[in-house]
């Protein structure tokens, strides 16, 4: 669709310099690596721009998200009122901002919960083998053969509505997967020379895996981290949208989106511009994960 | 599948014209030509030049070879004769076929004349043939696509051309080939099917690239026999590339030596072999291990200033390394299709103090199984593996670990069997670690005194594996091995996949840690003429079993079993 709004952000990246020095240290390197990517650039910008949110909302609007002026309901997008007004006209943008940190916290605390166990289970699978990996691998099974959102939702049923419920449940919803990917690269790092080089050399077992093992096999889990991210944002906003999570009127983007869906033939920026914002952090971190991954197979 | 055929108008006149044309004065102009070839590739660095102004020519009849370590610009150059370099490639100079230059041809029209007028046989025969399509299949892709048989052909006709192409590479029963799928071939035998293919367009000049290096010694025998009678039967032009100058000087007509991209000798078998005018070659002459070398000798002697030769093996040392009677079978397959291996089949073996005992045969031999075992990776199904007298079987876990102590490992692969994120201080600091050797400074002297004897700066010891050179990381793999003082070190192929120059560097310094430290060898490799340079005593295995076992200097002047006598005839390099 009209993807204009949702690149607004980036106009701060423009002015960034080409780098400046001629640093040769692997963070310098990287640094112009990225700068030299216009659509790793824009990932970055957004992904960014978001955390700044998240963190200090109030340095990036000084209009309160929770109390509107009922004169200047419905008003469309203008310089004054970036995202435009609501029912009750509170500012969009204001209630977008703040709302971030609900999202992005819940989306943290998800893929943490997600990648933590899911690489624990993996790396006890795939090391171990035998019994143990039957019947991890069996209970991941089980869990891919259910549709995660729908898992989520009866973790969340559960355990009672919330914003942290939430992200408990979209977290575990998305550990088979992790272990999965974990158990593979495991499985990979097991078999290779320097593993069996280690154990012929005395090192015991528990010492093979921290410093053998699990450091070579991290990399294509942390992609697979990266791009978690995108559809944990999703999956929380979903479930928010909903009604699982936050009661109104606090503001968090799934709600936002839900509260503007009666009005989108007439008024549709209410719904429109966070639901874009959405899908622009969830492009971004894809784009992110993938240069990720790229990184990981150039250092194997 | 024929479209390809159907031709576009305009250009294509003269591509059909070009290789077709040259009949005429096919005597003066040589089939395949370079002139101040120069290749360079474009790096996020800048250029690196890989063929520095290279001039080769391959006339009818003849077969050329091009001998160079990795990264002398061998490879770059077969991709340049065939035009299949990739973008970030500039080339300059010209190629010319038949005396047509094809340097600024495109794509479309190069891809015309590869298959039907040159040939090429690729590298690796394990990796270079469709897993998922019947041999005949392929090479009746490459009849199809070169030979243009008249549409109106018949399937059944089309089949028998594919069938000959196999005959013609030399496969013994071609029908029942071409119904079968690669992973039912041998090497060898995948490798005479990459020559059908390329046979099937009837080319003039075939360009070969390590055709046989993955193979076996008498595997590869029998391959570079057929090359060398396609030249002589078929008249084709054959343009070798190799890292072994042994088959170099064996198998060619004329010998080209290239060193960083540039050629440093150019000239006839004899006169390169007998009058080598370049530094590099007569340096790659004396590397290159043959069936003659002489024994290695310690170039430092150590602080017992004992005689050279290598002590005669005394009966009252009690071995340090003792193999009875060994015996491991493998279970393969599942359900009906289950069925045993054996592996090793009662081998005996004994490694004494200060010297070193060679295992040598071919792939499927069981060395590795034998060398795993030894060191004390699985146990023998029947038969006793015994470590200074102590047999294995009779240790619980902990007491293996300090077996270990003694006995230790050096892979094959230097670039899989060091950790890639360690630095080359904590891989050599590893074992010292593994049993609380000294605090962290002791170590660290240690470890610097350990890169001392392998000959290698401590400069390296914050580098990572992927930082150093093939020969480097070996030389870290054989200080870690070093770093706990073991008496005995089981070496599995530990520099085949090294370059001769290299590999006779590593060998020196094997050789002068054994004579400094009195280290038993335990030394597998598939390379006699390696086994002549540094071996006390060989045991020769096929199949699981030991065919004969002797000291190297009666094994190689008197072999008693004609499989012996077959493995020392395939050396190359016999020509010296």
């Amino acid at each position: 669709m009209n993807a204009t709004p949702l690149l607004d952000a980036p106009p701060l990246a423009a002015p960034v310099a080409p780098a400046p020095a001629r640093a040769t240290s692997p963070a310098a390197r990287r640094v112009r690596a990225v700068l030299r990517t216009p659509s790793l650039l824009v990932a970055w910008v957004v992904v960014l721009v978001v955390v700044g949110w998240a963190l200090a909302p109030g340095l990036f609007t000084d209009v309160s998200p929770l109390t509107g002026d009922a004169s200047a309901s419905f008003l469309p997008p203008s310089a004054e009122h970036l995202f435009g007004t609501d029912r009750l006209g509170r500012d969009m943008f204001a209630r977008t901002v703040h709302g971030t940190s609900t999202t992005l916290s819940a989306t943290l605390i998800a893929v943490l919960v997600a990648f933590t166990v899911g690489a624990l289970l993996g790396l006890a699978a795939g090391y171990l083998g035998g019994l143990v990996d039957t019947a991890v691998m069996r209970v991941v099974d089980v869990f891919l053969a259910i549709p995660s959102l729908l898992l989520a939702m009866v973790v969340v049923t559960m355990l009672g509505y919330s914003t942290q419920n939430i992200a408990l449940a979209v977290g575990i919803s998305s550990i088979a997967s992790f272990a999965r990917v974990m158990r593979s690269e495991v499985m990979r790092v097991a078999r290779s020379d320097y593993v069996e080089a280690a154990h012929g050399l005395g090192v015991r077992r528990s010492g093979v895996v921290w410093t053998h093992v699990l450091p070579n096999s991290l990399g294509p889990v942390l992609a697979l981290a990266a791009l978690e991210v995108g559809t944990a944002v999703l999956a929380v906003a979903s479930l928010g949208f909903l009604g699982y999570g936050a009661p109104p009127p606090t503001p968090e983007w799934g709600l936002l989106v839900a509260e503007g869906r009666d009005y989108v033939a007439v008024h549709p920026w209410i719904s429109i511009l966070p639901g874009l914002l959405v899908a622009a952090l969830v492009l971004s971190t894809h784009r992110i994960s993938t240069w990720l991954r790229r990184r990981a197979e150039e250092v194997a | 599948m024929t479209t390809t055929a159907v031709p576009t108008a305009g250009p294509r006149e003269a591509v059909v014209a070009a290789p077709a044309e040259p009949d005429a004065d096919a005597d003066a102009a040589p089939l395949l030509r370079t002139a101040g070839l120069r290749v360079a590739y474009r790096t996020p660095h800048g250029e690196h030049l890989a063929v520095d102004g290279v001039d080769v020519h391959v006339a009818a009849g003849e077969l050329v070879s091009v001998v160079g370590e990795s990264g002398s610009g061998k490879t770059t150059l077969v991709q340049g004769a065939l035009g299949l370099l990739p973008r970030t490639a500039r080339v300059e100079g010209s190629i010319a076929l038949s005396g047509v230059d094809v340097t600024r041809w495109s794509e479309r029209r190069l891809a015309r004349v590869r298959g039907s007028y040159v040939g090429y046989i690729p590298q690796d025969p394990g990796t270079s043939l469709n897993p998922v399509k019947r041999i005949g299949t392929q090479v009746l892709e490459a009849v199809v696509l070169n030979q243009r048989p008249d549409p109106g052909s018949s399937r059944a006709e089309r089949r028998d051309a594919a069938v000959e192409a196999l005959r013609v590479a030399g496969l013994r029963d071609p029908e029942r080939v071409s119904e079968q799928y690669p992973h039912e071939l041998s090497g060898g035998m995948k490798q005479r099917c990459l020559i059908a293919i390329a046979l099937a367009g009837r080319p003039r000049v075939i360009v070969a690239d390590e055709p046989t290096s993955a193979l076996d010694v008498t595997v590869q025998r029998v391959i570079l026999d057929h090359l060398e009678r396609l030249r002589t039967d078929l008249g084709l032009g054959v343009l070798l590339v190799t890292h072994d100058l042994g088959v170099a000087l064996d198998r060619s007509d004329r010998v080209v030596v290239m060193q960083h991209g540039r050629v440093v000798e150019h000239g006839g078998v004899g006169d390169v072999l007998s009058r080598p005018r370049d530094a590099y070659t007569r340096r790659l002459l004396a590397a290159a291990p043959t069936r003659h070398s002489p024994r290695l000798r310690a170039t430092v002697v150590g602080p017992v200033t004992a005689p050279a030769p290598a002590p005669p093996p005394d009966p009252g040392v009690p071995p340090l390394l003792e193999a009875v009677d060994v015996t491991k079978t493998f279970q393969v397959g599942h359900g009906r299709a289950r069925r045993e291996i054996r592996a090793l089949d009662g081998v005996s073996l004994a490694v004494v103090p200060g010297r070193t005992h060679a295992i040598v045969g071919e792939s499927g031999a069981g060395k590795s199984t034998l060398a795993r075992l030894l060191s004390g990776v699985g146990a023998p199904d029947r038969g006793h593996v015994r470590v200074g007298g102590v047999d294995l079987a009779d240790l619980d876990a902990r007491a293996r670990r300090d077996v270990r102590r003694d006995l230790q490992f050096v892979y094959q692969n230097p670039y899989t069997s060091l950790d890639p994120r360690f630095t080359v201080e904590r891989i050599v600091a590893e074992p010292l670690r593994a049993f609380r050797v000294g605090t962290r400074a002791q170590q660290r002297d240690r470890v610097v005194d350990l890169l001392e004897q392998v000959a290698l700066d401590p400069a390296h010891l914050a580098r990572r594996p992927g930082q150093l050179s093939g020969g480097q990381r070996q030389r870290v793999a054989i200080a870690r091995a070093l770093a706990l003082e073991p008496r005995t070190i089981v070496l599995d192929e530990a520099v085949s996949a090294l370059d001769v120059s290299v590999q006779a560097q590593i060998l020196q310094v094997l050789v002068d840690l054994q004579e400094r430290l009195g280290l038993g060898y335990v030394f597998i490799t598939h390379d006699l003429g390696v086994v002549r340079q540094v071996a006390d005593d060989v045991t020769v295995m096929k199949d699981g079993r030991v065919v004969e076992a002797a000291t190297v200097d009666a094994l190689f002047d008197d072999p008693r079993e004609v499989y012996t006598r077959l493995l020392l005839d395939a050396i190359p390099g016999g020509a010296r």
